[in-house]
């Protein structure tokens, strides 16, 4: 059944607990055309085409990443956007913005129309960010307007940061004759030399090539100041450190529009992960302190992180089995975000969502569609959330190419039941339906 | 020779499973002080065995042990097959400019593809740290890795040398309970990115001597604070102190990476001159890894003339701790008699 035949029917979701940012109350939601037509109590099923049943189940938007890496175009062999759309559908997530690191980068309109196009079959809404430089050389603004005209709302250098401090001031201004978001990868590359690790402890003792937690904060605390210069729309992604969190939240304080957002990794896993010598836990910005867990975990609940996103990095083994200072960094995220998050983060439901769904939609660009509600008239874009089953993670039964999840093994609590994008049942029963 | 002559496994003091280091060995740590002591006393029979005429056994007749160095290293690579070869093991060897390693060939496809010509272990050197480790995964139950040196991490036989050889130097042998305390051994040099000194503190700490690592800032790993050591950046006033001075090879790219202004510099706070060398008792041991970079860690004269030089004795040794590891990983349990 192709997404427009089945986006014609009805859907009814019986059962469940709707939670949104007016509140929880049972309820079942119906939806029609690619819209919730009806939320209310003892709606009727013999008026819908398919019912799925929540039972025990939250009914909430769908969720947003606001960090993936979807590898196509370029490196199809460790992703591509059907792969890694389709373990976001089972993730939970109904919109995922794909990080312009490809091969070729993002970085004009003609590779966001490929990539939107491509993104036109994948089963939830895939976005392009736009590369902040061209060829994220660092050197040259990429063209921001051409794209920003095409959609795209964040732009991004990811997978290193803009080093060049009038370059990113450039940006910086450019960008707010555009309306849209610099995200920013923190890291001075002069100052990480390319380190694999954290430097501290373990690091020292491993005799593994680090970086330190100062190659993350010096890049925050420029920008915070370019920030406040040229009054731009900053987004720092994958915060680590709990200096670079008290910058954000001084700064925020200040009332500059920063935002910023944490990994699953990077409230879940330390540094000590690399005594294996696995380069599965190699991933940049690098796993860090218990104490940074501690901050990251302190910020997600006083909201000074303003959304849990995944950097979801797939990687071919070939890239990944390697000796550990070779290997590429980066681990695989959509698939276990949710029930990280539930399992490890003592915070209301409320909370969670409000991470995983209504703030990052707003940042993604998408809020004016996506902003929790659910209501008459919204987009079912819907996440079912069984918030009590347990499960194991394996790398080998996740709809993503490549395997490099680092929680292979580990037992988890909470998972998406059912996945509703744009009306479509993606994901039932925690199948993926095409 | 006779079959009295051949260490047994009775004579090695294996544990009652016939397994004393493991399967492999890998780094200091994973030993354990229990299983350091026995390849120590183990490696005096060895030492004696090195001194016969016919320096030979046939403990490890058909096993065939490979060593697949990653990167160049003549004196660890030679020791090792020397010490395979008293052993009469069968070696095969590896090394990254003979082979296909510079065509794309990953560690566990070279690894792999050697494993199916049939080999008992792997002695690994790789320029990375933690190769050693991630090979266990790839080799067959039987296989036994043993760390040649990874990266800046670990050089285990070579910190078992080091040890054995102050130990020899103090009382002749290692003995059954070999200790080294009240050693105050002082680590000079590049600390940071040395497998050495890493492997070294962890043995000499586990034996009982103090440890003090003599560098400047710059040349010492990060969060040194949390190892077990004391640090001086004052080579001259450690020196009446120490009753080992170890020196470490100190590479000429660092003052490339800022690390050191200059070579001159750093042999003016960290050389063994000669001038430092008038102010070592003459009861003091003086180490070095190999090789020696002549005239930066060490003036010209000092290892030939100072009565506590042990350089070549390391050497020697080195053979005799190999035997001893390889003896104890492939030989155990077999009937050399």
């Amino acid at each position: 059944m192709s997404s427009s035949e089945q986006s014609q029917g009805t859907v009814l979701i019986r059962g469940g607990e709707v939670v949104d940012p007016t509140g929880r109350r049972r309820a079942d939601v119906g939806i029609r055309n690619g819209q919730v037509v009806a939320v209310g109590e003892g709606l009727e099923a013999d008026r819908h085409d398919r019912v799925i049943d929540a039972e025990g189940c939250i009914v909430s938007t769908g969720f947003v990443d606001l960090h993936s890496h979807l590898r196509e175009p370029g490196q199809e062999e460790a992703e591509t956007i059907e792969s890694g759309s389709r373990g976001a559908a089972l993730g939970g997530y109904t919109t995922v913005l794909a990080m312009p690191n490809t091969i070729p980068a993002i970085d004009s309109a003609s590779i966001v129309r490929d990539v939107m196009q491509l993104a036109e079959t994948a089963l939830c809404d895939v976005l392009p960010t736009g590369a902040i430089t061209k060829g994220r050389a660092g050197e040259q603004l990429a063209p921001m307007a051409e794209m920003a005209a095409l959609g795209v709302t964040m732009f991004t250098d990811d997978g290193a940061g803009v080093a060049d401090n009038t370059l990113m001031r450039r940006a910086m201004e450019y960008a707010t004759g555009l309306d849209v978001t610099l995200a920013q990868h923190c890291e001075d590359p002069a100052l990480s030399q390319g380190g694999s690790m954290h430097e501290g402890e373990w690091s020292s003792r491993l005799g593994i090539p680090a970086q330190p937690a100062e190659a993350e904060e010096l890049m925050v605390m420029r920008d915070v100041a370019l920030a406040k210069l040229t009054g731009a729309k900053a987004h720092f992604q994958h915060l680590s450190t709990r200096r670079s969190i008290e910058m954000v939240r001084d700064a925020k304080a200040f009332g500059l529009p920063i935002t910023c957002e944490a990994t699953t990794h990077h409230f879940t896993l330390t540094h000590a992960e690399c005594a294996s010598f696995n380069p599965v836990f190699k991933v940049n910005p690098p796993l860090r302190t218990d104490d940074d867990v501690l901050a990251v975990r302190e910020a997600l609940a006083d909201g000074t992180i303003d959304a849990i996103a995944t950097d979801h990095a797939p990687h071919a083994p070939e890239n990944k089995e390697l000796p550990f200072d070779q290997a590429s960094p980066g681990m695989l995220g959509l698939e276990t975000a949710l029930a990280l998050a539930l399992t490890e983060l003592d915070l209301p439901i409320e909370r969670v969502l409000a991470l995983m769904s209504w703030r990052p939609a707003r940042l993604g660009g998408i809020g004016h569609e996506v902003d929790g509600r659910i209501d008459e008239g919204t987009r079912a874009d819907l996440a079912v959330i069984d918030p009590s089953v347990q499960w194991t993670v394996s790398g080998a039964a996740m709809a993503s190419r490549s395997r490099n999840t680092p929680y292979e093994g580990r037992l988890l609590t909470g998972r998406v039941r059912h996945t509703i994008h744009r009306g479509e049942i993606v994901v039932m029963n925690g199948e993926a339906q095409r | 020779m006779t079959a009295t002559e051949i260490p047994t496994a009775d004579d090695v003091a294996v544990n009652d499973n016939g397994v004393a280091v493991g399967r492999h060995l890998l780094s200091v740590a994973e030993i354990g002080g229990d299983a350091i002591r026995e390849i120590l006393h183990l490696t005096d029979r060895f030492v004696e065995i090195g001194k016969r005429n016919i320096p030979k056994v046939p403990a490890l007749r058909g096993k065939t042990v490979c060593t697949l160095f990653f990167e160049d290293s003549t004196r660890t690579r030679m020791s090792f097959e020397t010490a395979a070869k008293r052993l009469s093991a069968d070696i095969t060897s590896f090394s990254v400019s003979s082979s296909s390693v510079n065509k794309g060939e990953s560690v566990r496809d070279t690894i792999e593809t050697v494993q199916a010509m049939g080999v008992d272990a792997f002695v690994v050197r790789h320029r990375s740290a933690g190769v050693p480790w991630q090979v266990t995964d790839w080799v067959e139950p039987h296989v036994s890795v043993i760390n040649a040196g990874d990266g800046w991490h670990a050089h285990p036989t070579q910190g078992l040398l080091d040890a054995y050889t102050l130990l020899q130097a103090r009382a002749g042998e290692a003995g059954p309970d070999a200790s080294l305390d009240g050693l105050h051994i002082g680590l000079v040099g590049d600390i940071k990115h040395s497998r050495v000194a890493r492997s070294d503190v962890e043995i000499f700490t586990a034996l009982g001597a103090k440890v003090t690592l003599i560098a400047p800032p710059t040349l010492l790993p990060p969060a040194v604070e949390t190892w077990n050591v004391e640090v001086s950046h004052d080579f001259d006033s450690m020196l009446p102190q120490l009753d080992v001075v170890a020196l470490l090879r100190i590479q000429k790219e660092r003052m490339v990476e800022a690390l050191i202004p200059s070579i001159k510099e750093y042999v003016d706070g960290y050389g063994l001159t000669p001038e430092r060398v008038s102010l070592i008792r003459p009861d003091v041991f003086i180490t070095h890894p190999g090789p020696m970079n002549r005239g930066i860690e060490v003036a010209v004269d000092v290892l030939e003339h100072h009565p506590g030089a042990l350089v070549t004795r390391q050497v020697t040794n080195g053979v005799a701790v190999r035997m001893a590891v390889l003896f104890l990983l492939l030989g155990s349990g077999v009937d050399v008699t």
